[in-house]
């Protein structure tokens, strides 16, 4: 049975030099000295770009023994672990990779006094492992639930992730940015612990009252309370050693910031849950690699799958975790094909499994999660509008639900007509004007996501202003190809467009409200066409996709898409495009058609299926998160802060409260990994440098580099893909985006002191020294990272005094100085801002005066420096900055 | 002792006939007629502007790019003797006389032309056969696209030189390094791979891709000569530290440079002064210099002040009160102090004059001598024109409503006492004084009764604050954003008690004098700050692409249209080129990728050192054109078709090389490579053909007729305008 060494051969193949085939290979001193022989010509074939790391450096013995190919089942995995180590876990734990590392913790092992000898004293080694791992759990389990129902009010996002469970629970149907896992998982918490869906959540700071809020709560502390767990046994399984994990495990329960996260109602502890138990199952599922296709390699490349199906359903965030699982089975997947002793079919199955269950597996779980999100939200609620008029029909309560309506367009018919680009919205217009300045100063016309009495619109003769719902005249059908015009019902403003530039798409033409009581001018005439059809065909509600033609410009009317001001409501620009290219957004449907001379039909709206709704549904929630732009002159935190702790979030700072809940990082931790990152990247590129120079290490120096090297640069890798990604990122960022990478690099802070450590005791000349230096090391790094920490206890309620000390640590960063005097005046805006803000029907009247600016005519600054636009059709793309004029 | 006379004196030289023919062809295709249009074409009226700058030592700051590229458009310019007197706004417009067209586009051209040999080299150092080399030159010198963008004072051109200036001198470095490392000739092709990508970067800021590739590159080829055992660790070392000084160290010295040459040509002030912070604008002739000469620096109790927000967004304003007060009711029905308004405002005017007070004396005039105002110091700010005190209270701002409302102080009698006291925190005391200064230092005013700090909001106020910009005293965030800073620009010490005397000295203008100087590093800092963050206006452009369009040329840009006839200047590339250099590029990706799973598996279909020219050849080509192109899909600026000439350029010399392979390697039998040479000989003379046929495209020098420009528009996309008669 090949196979069942082949991981351990492939391993091996890698460092290999190439040009040997393996059914001769050489005796294993000369091909030593021949892998140091300077010079050698020939580079492992595709290694071109990529650098050799590994040198095997097995004893002959060794190596025959591995030949021999089937292992005991009871030797687990790795030879040399088995023999001197108990066997911990059902997977082989001490399964190695590389063979170098074998000999090296044989040989660092082969030092200890706490050899095994006996069974008995094994037995005593197993049940110290667990205990150990028994008490990081519960300290861990202590601290997240300490005081977990304080502060009994809404705490920053939990308004929207509390209301989105609530949501579930009453299966209104919702609109969100992120995938619906995270919130669908809170929201069976909440039921299960008897949460009712009825509180409203209103806003930050009030208060939860009667309503059980602490199952929802509780989910996620427990959820934050196993990241440590899988932390300590991820450094375990990288590094063999105990005290790195510890170490790491320590970090993380005494991290303010972990702490505070894990215990409200939010996304990311669940994220971050899905993110470590992905990590844990790919390193242990790399440990199983020596017996592929037995039932634990099944069982951690299946987990991992599952893990990653869940990362992705929480936010898309998790899609970093997917690339990096990504990129590890590429790896060993080359390593697999460089083995010469492995079949094509064998690989054909390695492949296969792979495919099945990080690709397969995981989009099955991840439409599974759609499926339920579609069936339980199957009332029509305040998410409608974002959708296609189709995807509207489902659901019981919208207008669309079973709806019989009057199927073709007539004369005087009453219609609401939708954009067919996704998360456009509805034609729209209310008695506001255009701002001085932005074009002419007529009524607005936008587009808008919600239903409102405001997308009305009744379609009238260019050339006649008889009202044409009198019953004595004749039922007269819309064709394509006729001229019309567009009446807002509420406002009885005609739609109208003109030579003004547009607000926003200057190239573009203003589209305005105009006239009085239907009655305009010639630049209210529009000619309707259907797009694929003749001219003469009546035009069918829903179906037909129809655009509307300036008849004076020759425009063509379209949404660009943009955001408007302040002025605008934030609602979304319409303008009249004279480039007439054929896109999406200047394409239209009728959607509510109102037409009493007409008998209704009930349609047969077309339902869609099941992939075009997961289709619609992650447009939808793509253009929402584009949407989530910082706007002008406003503090967003920047990708750079969150490393050094710069500045942290506040959860809860109400005024009329005594509980301040602060989210910042313990200084000590954070400035540690910070400098053990620098660190890392210096002592691996030594040991890199050292490897490729051909240095002749010594045994144990080896195993630690190789645990450096590959262990290291897993969490290392893991830290970059969390972090870099944000700096391109165009949306608003926030402190607590920057927590999965902070796990992935406190566990790298654990392994590089444990690693350093002991490579120092491993210099001393005398064993006890040795040992002394090690232990104190760690025990140093504990202390220290426990300092300032504020215990077990969150920084809450009486949180003045514990803030204000860590606060104190961070002095030297100027912009936080001032925080600790900062918990007064109103914070009642404390959630993260969301411009979709789906609940208000009416956004024409603003909610809350605190939290919404005043009307502000004049709008944005493109107001001021509105510059003329060249009258030449040849335009260049760039203008001199522009010059304000005297306001 | 004569015996070298013994010896007749010989020059053996070699020329290579293919290099100066191409040489010849391409200066040909890309000088002739260069002065024609005479007018201005597309983009030559944004850069344009830049070169009257120039030539008249006018500062300006364009954030589309460093200035190198710039300045060897001036460059021309000078050769030509421009005075600079043109005004460049619009296209079509005819130039005058003193317009030197032919030299002005000079540059461009001759760095169009010399891409043409240059491909020649490169193909040839890759090791591909002189064949190859030639097709890859000829194809260069016949893409219609290259040609238009060269001939126009445009900076593609010369930014595609550079990158494969860099690309060519590290191959020929690379060939050396087999056979005489630290010879004078491996040290001049090194340094010179450092010097043109630094310039490719200071053209555009895309350069910094192809820079990145060569890095990268070279760094692989580093790691090499470490786990090279033959060679000492000190060689290794010295080796190493060649590199990193070459292509690191000098790279970023020449990108100084670059800057350095800007600042010392552009002493003078002008029209974008107002973006750059007071220091900067006192460092230039004119301007705010001419204000602030001689200005005394320490700002002392009894100052008389004007201070300019640091932040300057939207726009640069000084802080400001005048007569009027906020409204009693805003619109939205909330109330105000109805105290007298504060605001920023863009323009200089009096009433933007400040007095600084000492809280515990009355007077308003500086003592002799004068007591500094430092860090931490309590003061009042009075307003000059109407001696009321800048005040900040609990009441909601009219626009912000999370800020408290600042106003100047007027006493109603009600009980709304006044808190008019400012602490002053001098920003950056650590790498000044604690001492506050004119212009240098970086204040921010934080209120003694409730720690609001003064923040220009940014918002401009209604009618009624007569659209000048919102100030307010920001409580909820402390940390530090530059729009809670000020700096002081004009100062004088008051000499005046009297309210009236006073107002005349406020209108008078300062005097005395003090020199004040900036360092470069601090120019140089700020400016390259502000060009890399300077907004952009980016609309929508008639002739804007996605680069999803520009593999297959599904669009072009219209650049010139006669004004009475129809010939016109498109860019519009060769599509026979354009479509089969794409096509090579992804058989190269097959091959590649078929070649290296066969190798894994121990199968190597080629030997070993044509595989490592096959990869080389590939990691610079296809490599160049993955990094030249694949980042415009993160862009979010406007995208042009011209955005993809660099990466083309580098598609181009992929293809001859994936035809020699096939030739070579895929045709098995002597009638098979027969066959395949017929076919690419048949391919070239379609791509001479349609190269030819979009001539009058190309040059504009010719007027077709309706008929005829309909039947060039082969796409549907392609937008070739057409007189309506």
């Amino acid at each position: 049975m090949l196979c069942a060494t082949s991981r351990l051969l492939a391993a091996r193949e890698a460092s290999a030099l190439p040009a040997h085939p393996r059914g001769r290979a050489p005796a294993p001193r000369s091909r030593r000295r021949e892998l140091h022989f300077p010079g050698h010509p020939e580079l492992p074939p595709g290694d071109f770009l990529v650098g050799r790391f590994t040198k095997p450096s097995v004893p002959t013995g060794r190596r025959v023994i591995l030949r021999k190919g089937r292992m005991p089942p009871a030797a687990g995995g790795g030879l040399a672990g088995s023999e001197l180590r108990p066997r911990r876990g059902r997977c082989g734990s001490q399964a190695a990779r590389a063979a170098g590392r074998d000999v090296a913790t044989e040989a660092a092992t082969a030092r200890s006094p706490k050899r095994p000898a006996l069974p008995s004293s094994r037995r005593f080694e197993a049940a110290g492992r667990w205990a150990l791992l028994a008490l990081v759990t519960l300290t861990s389990f202590a601290s997240r639930f300490h005081r977990l129902d304080q502060p009994p009010h809404i705490c920053w996002d939990e308004t929207h992730f509390g209301k989105m469970g609530s949501y579930y629970i009453n299966r209104t149907f919702f609109f969100d940015v992120h995938p619906p896992l995270g919130k669908m998982l809170i929201g069976l918490a909440g039921y299960l612990s008897g949460y009712d869906g009825t509180f409203l959540f209103q806003k930050p700071g009030d208060n939860y009252e009667h309503h059980s809020y602490m199952g929802m709560r509780g989910f996620c502390a427990f959820l934050g309370s196993m990241l440590i767990p899988l932390a300590y046994l991820t450094v375990l399984e990288l590094s063999r050693s105990l005290s790195a994990a510890l170490l790491t495990a320590a970090l993380l329960t005494f991290d303010t910031g972990c702490l505070t996260l894990s215990q409200y109602i939010l996304l990311d502890p669940i994220l971050m849950f899905f993110i470590m138990a992905a990590m844990l199952s790919m390193v242990k599922y790399n440990s199983c690699a020596n017996r592929p296709f037995s039932a634990p390699w099944w069982f951690w490349l299946s987990l991992t799958g599952v893990n990653l199906a869940g990362a992705l359903g929480v936010k898309f965030v998790g899609l970093f975790i997917i690339l990096q699982v990504g990129w590890n089975t590429l790896s060993d997947l080359w390593h697999l094909f460089g083995d010469l002793s492995l079949s094509m079919v064998t690989l054909g199955k390695h492949l296969t499994a792979r495919i099945l269950c990080l690709i397969v597996l995981p989009l099955a779980l991840y439409i599974a999660t759609y499926a339920v999100h579609f069936m339980v939200l199957n009332k029509s609620g305040p998410g409608d509008g974002f959708f296609s008029s189709a995807f509207q029909a489902r659901l019981s309560g919208n207008n669309l639900h079973n709806a019989s309506i009057p199927e073709h367009l007539a004369y005087g018919s009453v219609i609401t007509v939708k954009n067919l680009r996704m998360a456009i919205g509805y034609l729209h217009s209310h008695r506001h004007f255009y701002p001085e300045g932005v074009g002419a100063r007529q009524q607005q016309v936008t587009t808008y996501l919600h239903k409102d009495y405001n997308n009305l619109w009744i379609i009238k003769k260019h050339n006649s202003n008889s009202d044409p719902l009198d019953p004595s005249l004749p039922v007269e059908f819309v064709r394509h190809g006729d001229i019309i015009r567009l009446e807002h019902k509420e406002t009885s403003r005609n739609l109208h467009s003109h030579y003004h530039e547009a607000p926003l798409t200057r190239k573009h033409y203003q589209v305005t409200g105009y006239g009085i009581n239907g009655s305009g001018d010639s630049n209210d005439f529009w000619r309707i066409e259907v797009i694929n059809r003749k001219f003469g065909n009546r035009i069918k509600v829903l179906r037909s996709r129809i655009r509307l033609i300036h008849l004076i410009t020759g425009c063509v009317l379209g949404s660009s898409g943009k955001v408007l001001p302040k002025w605008g409501w934030e609602q979304m620009e319409v303008t009249c495009t004279p480039y007439l290219k054929e896109t999406l957004s200047s394409i239209w449907n009728v959607e509510d058609h109102i037409n009493p001379k007409l008998p209704n039909i009930s349609l047969e709206v077309l339902q869609p299926s099941f992939p075009e709704i997961m289709l619609e549904s992650h447009m939808v929630m793509i253009r929402g998160n584009n949407g989530l732009k910082p706007k002008d002159n406003e503090f967003t935190s920047k990708p750079w802060h969150w490393p050094i702790n710069f500045q942290g979030l506040r959860f809860s700072g109400a005024n009329d409260t005594d509980f301040r809940v602060y989210l910042l990082g313990n200084p000590v931790v954070w400035w540690l990994n910070l400098l053990s990152i620098a660190l890392y990247v210096l002592s691996a590129s030594v040991f890199a440098v050292a490897v490729q120079r051909g240095a002749h290490l010594p045994v144990e120096v080896e195993g630690l580099s190789q645990v450096l090297l590959r262990g290291g640069g897993q969490l290392l890798f893991g830290w970059m893909m969390h972090y870099f990604p944000f700096f391109l990122m165009g949306r608003v960022l926030y402190f607590h985006h920057y927590f999965p990478a902070m796990l992935f690099s406190s566990m790298l802070t654990g392994l590089l002191w444990d690693t350093l450590l002991r490579l120092c005791a491993w210099s001393l000349a005398s064993y006890p020294l040795a040992k002394c230096v090690h232990v104190l090391g760690i025990l140093s790094l504990l202390l220290g990272t426990a300092y300032r920490s504020p215990g077990p206890g969150p920084p809450k309620s009486d949180g003045r005094a514990q803030v204000a000390g860590i606060v104190g640590l961070l002095r030297p960063l100027r912009g936080l100085q001032p925080e600790t005097r900062t918990f007064v005046g109103t914070a009642s805006c404390g959630a993260s801002p969301r411009t979709l803000q789906p609940w208000r029907k009416q956004p024409e009247e603003p909610v809350d005066l605190h939290c919404l600016p005043a009307r502000n005519p004049l709008g944005s600054t493109a107001a001021l420096l509105l510059t003329e636009a060249p009258p030449l059709a040849l335009l260049s793309h760039k203008q001199l900055p522009s010059q304000p004029r005297p306001p | 002792m004569l015996g070298f006379l013994q010896q007749p004196v010989m020059v053996t030289a070699e020329v290579n006939l293919n290099m100066v023919a191409l040489t010849a062809v391409g200066l040909l295709s890309r000088l002739w007629q260069l002065a024609y249009p005479r007018a201005v074409v597309f983009d030559e009226v944004y850069y344009g502007q830049y070169i009257s700058f120039y030539m008249k030592r006018i500062f300006f700051l364009d954030g589309s790019g460093p200035p190198f590229g710039h300045m060897l458009l001036a460059l021309g310019g000078y050769l030509g003797g421009f005075d600079g007197n043109f005004l460049w706004n619009r296209i079509g417009a005819e130039y005058s006389s003193n317009v030197p067209v032919w030299s002005l586009r000079l540059l461009p051209a001759l760095s169009g032309a010399l891409s043409v040999p240059m491909a020649y080299e490169i193909v040839w150092e890759l090791g591909f056969s002189h064949c190859a080399a030639t097709g890859a030159a000829l194809l260069l010198l016949i893409e219609n696209a290259l040609i238009t963008q060269s001939r126009l004072m445009l900076l593609e051109s010369v930014l595609i030189f550079f990158n494969l200036l860099a690309v060519l001198s590290y191959l020929k470095f690379c060939n050396s390094q087999k056979h005489r490392p630290f010879s004078p000739r491996w040290w001049f092709w090194l340094v010179l791979t450092g010097v043109a990508c630094s310039c490719a970067v200071g053209i555009k800021y895309v350069g910094v891709f192809t820079y990145l590739l060569v890095l990268g590159v070279a760094a692989v080829h580093a790691w090499h000569v470490i786990g090279d055992q033959t060679l000492s660790n000190v060689r290794v070392l010295c080796h190493l530290l060649a590199r990193a000084a070459a292509l690191v160290v000098l790279p970023v010295l020449v990108y100084l440079l670059f800057f350095y040459i800007h600042l010392l040509l552009l002493c003078r002030s002008g029209p974008h002064d107002q973006i750059m912070s007071s220091a900067f604008q006192a460092s230039l002739e004119g301007g705010l210099a001419r204000v602030t000469q001689g200005q005394p620096l320490e700002v002392a109790f009894g100052s008389q002040v004007t201070l300019k927000n640091v932040f300057g967004q939207p726009v640069p304003c000084w802080l400001h009160s005048h007569q009027s007060t906020y409204p009693m009711i805003y619109e939205n029905g909330r109330g105000s102090s109805h105290q007298q308004q504060v605001t920023c405002y863009p323009f200089k005017d009096v009433n933007n004059w400040w007095i600084v007070k000492d809280p515990g004396r009355h007077q308003l005039v500086v003592n002799n001598p004068p007591r500094p105002v430092r860090h931490g110091d309590v003061v009042q700010l009075v307003h000059g024109m109407t001696t009321r005190l800048l005040n900040t209270h609990d009441v909601a701002a009219p626009l912000s409503p999370h800020a408290q409302e600042v106003s100047c102080y007027i006493d109603y009698n009600i009980s709304m006492p006044p808190q008019n006291l400012w602490r002053l925190d001098i920003v950056n005391r650590e790498s000044d004084t604690d001492v506050w200064k004119t212009i240098l230092s970086e204040v921010r005013f934080v209120h003694v009764n409730t720690s609001a700090i003064l923040k220009l909001s940014g918002v401009p106020l209604p009618d009624w604050g007569f659209r000048q910009l919102e100030v307010v005293g920001e409580k909820l965030f402390r940390g530090y954003h530059e729009s809670t800073v000020w700096n002081v620009e004009e100062h004088r010490y008051g000499r005046s008690q009297e309210q009236k005397e006073r107002e005349l000295e406020l209108h008078s203008p300062t005097q005395v004098d003090i020199g004040r100087n900036l360092s470069f590093m601090a120019r140089f800092s700020e400016l390259q700050w502000r060009m890399l963050t300077v907004r952009s206006d980016d609309s929508e452009h008639k002739y804007s692409s996605t680069p999803l369009d520009w593999v297959m040329l599904d669009t072009n840009i219209a650049y010139w249209l006669h004004p009475r006839t129809s010939a016109q200047i498109h860019l519009l590339g060769n599509v026979v080129i354009w479509a089969s250099a794409s096509l090579a590029t992804l058989v190269y990706a097959l091959l590649f990728i078929w070649y290296l799973l066969r190798r894994r598996r121990r199968v190597c279909d080629l030997p070993e050192d044509r595989w490592l020219r096959w990869v080389l050849a590939g990691a610079l080509c296809a490599g160049g054109w993955a990094v030249n192109y694949l980042p415009f899909f993160l862009m979010e600026k406007t995208l042009f078709l011209y955005h993809y000439l660099p990466a083309l350029t580098f598609q181009i010399l992929l293809l001859p090389v994936v035809l020699e392979h096939i030739s070579d390697h895929l045709c098995r039998s002597q009638l098979q490579r027969s066959l395949f040479t017929a076919l690419v000989v048949a391919w070239f003379t379609s791509a001479c053909h349609v190269s030819n046929m979009l001539r009058p495209l190309t040059y504009g020098d010719r007027s077709l007729s309706p008929s005829e420009l309909k039947a060039l528009r082969w796409k549907d996309s392609w937008d070739i305008l057409i007189r309506k008669y």
